[in-house]
């Protein structure tokens, strides 16, 4: 690395040290949910979550290929091999170099690796495994890196999110940021934490991402949503990592 | 389309606007209007407590008696666009697209309201007076 980006690289560090990513500490979605709605997340045969880690155990133990590897002949003991890994995602691949999400990280595996056909971002294959390996985090604290390879993603992410946009001219942080607690219709906006993904959704009554959650807020703002898997995403992804530092992985979540 | 002309510059005056059409708006119409979630209704963010809708908005101030603060031609101002009179505010832009950013693909180069719209919903907030 030449001297100058390693100058910009711990400005970049700095800045993310000191500007803080909330007034407040980072509280969990699950705070803001009605009793019912957190029994559902609380209680594992009642979760419909669930479905997605046990869909995930079997592919886990699949052949991609004919007669070829599982993901369980590589990392035979899932439970101590996959412990706290989701809770440092998005992170710098070892392999490429480059930021990836968990998502990312699975399709490469799959395609790359066993080189079978990657299930797509948002399917529920994908969700299935992305579930499993998050379910390995639960109870640990988020801790995505500051990394000089990681913060300019940080900080890209943190101008998507206070960025207005869409027809209703309003950016995730006018929301997340400067009214959570308060209401919205019949919902409490939250602060827009991550740490439940993925989740099933009552109002979709359907599974989905930490992508997919992005989608539906900004279309219900008529904005222009990014494409899964896309560097937009990914950064607004990095960023809210971050932003929640320390709060616990509750994957598999439920929300209204 | 000659009104979405009007749209750009409408709100060239700051503090107050005239009406769009000339032809006088109808609060009926307009409450119709200002209640429909698929038109960003208002009550996301505002109360009326005259009306018995649960779930009423409290991003913004009530608008009960707001007929009393407000003439006409300062309430419309506020729903063709709410920036002309405080230009941070989380009111969006009801007949305006200018200024605005990754608008969805549905809704590009269109404004939320009509103009007659404007008028409907500018008449029904006159008639919140205390
Ligand atoms: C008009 C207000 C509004 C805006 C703007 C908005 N959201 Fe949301 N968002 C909500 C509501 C309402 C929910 C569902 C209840 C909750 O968790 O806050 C939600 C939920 C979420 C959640 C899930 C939280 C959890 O605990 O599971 C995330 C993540 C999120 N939003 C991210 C975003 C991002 C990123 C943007 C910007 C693209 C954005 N939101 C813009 C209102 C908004
Ligand atoms: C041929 C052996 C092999 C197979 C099969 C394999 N992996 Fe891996 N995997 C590895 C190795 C080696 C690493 C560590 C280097 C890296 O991160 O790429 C790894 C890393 C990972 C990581 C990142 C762990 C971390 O600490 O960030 C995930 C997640 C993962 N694998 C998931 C899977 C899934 C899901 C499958 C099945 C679809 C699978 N792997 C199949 C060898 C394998
Ligand atoms: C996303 C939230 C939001 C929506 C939706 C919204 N407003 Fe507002 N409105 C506000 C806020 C916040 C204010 C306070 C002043 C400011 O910030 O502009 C306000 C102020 C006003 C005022 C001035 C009231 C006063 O007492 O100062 C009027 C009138 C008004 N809005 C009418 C409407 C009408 C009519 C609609 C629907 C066509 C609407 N608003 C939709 C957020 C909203």
């Amino acid at each position: 690395m030449k001297p100058h980006l390693i100058m910009l690289g711990s400005c970049l560090l700095a800045m993310v040290a000191s500007a803080g990513y909330t007034d407040a500490p980072p509280i969990s979605g699950y705070q803001f949910m009605e009793p019912e709605t957190r029994q559902l997340q609380d209680d594992d045969f009642l979760n419909p979550a669930m479905f997605l880690v046990e869909k995930g155990a079997t592919l886990w133990g699949q052949e991609w290929t004919d007669g070829g590897a599982t993901c369980q002949s590589c990392h035979q003991n899932i439970a101590t091999d996959m412990a706290g890994v989701a809770a440092g995602y998005p992170r710098t691949d070892p392999v490429s170099g480059r930021m990836v999400s968990l998502e990312m990280k699975v399709i490469s595996e799959i395609a790359g690796r066993l080189g079978a056909a990657a299930p797509a971002y948002g399917s529920e294959d994908l969700l299935a495994l992305t579930a499993l390996i998050g379910f390995q985090s639960r109870g640990l604290p988020m801790n995505v890196a500051v990394t000089p390879e990681s913060a300019p993603w940080i900080e890209t992410g943190r101008e998507i999110f206070t960025t207005r946009r869409g027809q209703l001219n309003l950016s995730c942080a006018n929301c997340h940021q400067d009214h959570w607690g308060e209401k919205l219709r019949g919902d409490t906006i939250s602060q827009g934490q991550i740490n439940a993904f993925p989740i099933y959704r009552l109002t979709w009554s359907d599974f989905g991402s930490r992508q997919r959650m992005f989608t539906w807020c900004m279309e219900s703002i008529r904005a222009e949503p990014y494409d899964y898997g896309s560097d937009e995403y990914l950064a607004l992804e990095t960023f809210l990592a971050v932003r929640g530092a320390g709060l616990a992985i509750e994957t598999p979540g439920v929300r209204r | 389309m000659l009104w979405l002309a009007a749209a750009c510059t409408a709100t060239a005056a700051q503090g107050d606007a005239g009406s769009l059409t000339g032809v006088p708006g109808d609060p009926a119409r307009g409450l119709a209007i200002l209640r429909d979630p698929s038109l960003p209704s208002c009550l996301i963010c505002h109360s009326v407590s005259s009306l018995p809708d649960r779930d009423q908005g409290v991003l913004g101030p009530s608008l009960d008696g707001v007929a009393d603060r407000f003439t006409a031609d300062a309430v419309r101002l506020r729903i063709i666009d709410a920036r002309k009179a405080s230009p941070e505010t989380i009111m969006p832009p009801y007949f305006a697209i200018d200024g605005l950013f990754r608008v969805g693909s549905r809704w590009r180069g269109k404004t939320i309201y009509d103009p007659q719209q404007v008028e409907d919903v500018t008449a029904f907030l006159m008639t919140l007076a205390e």
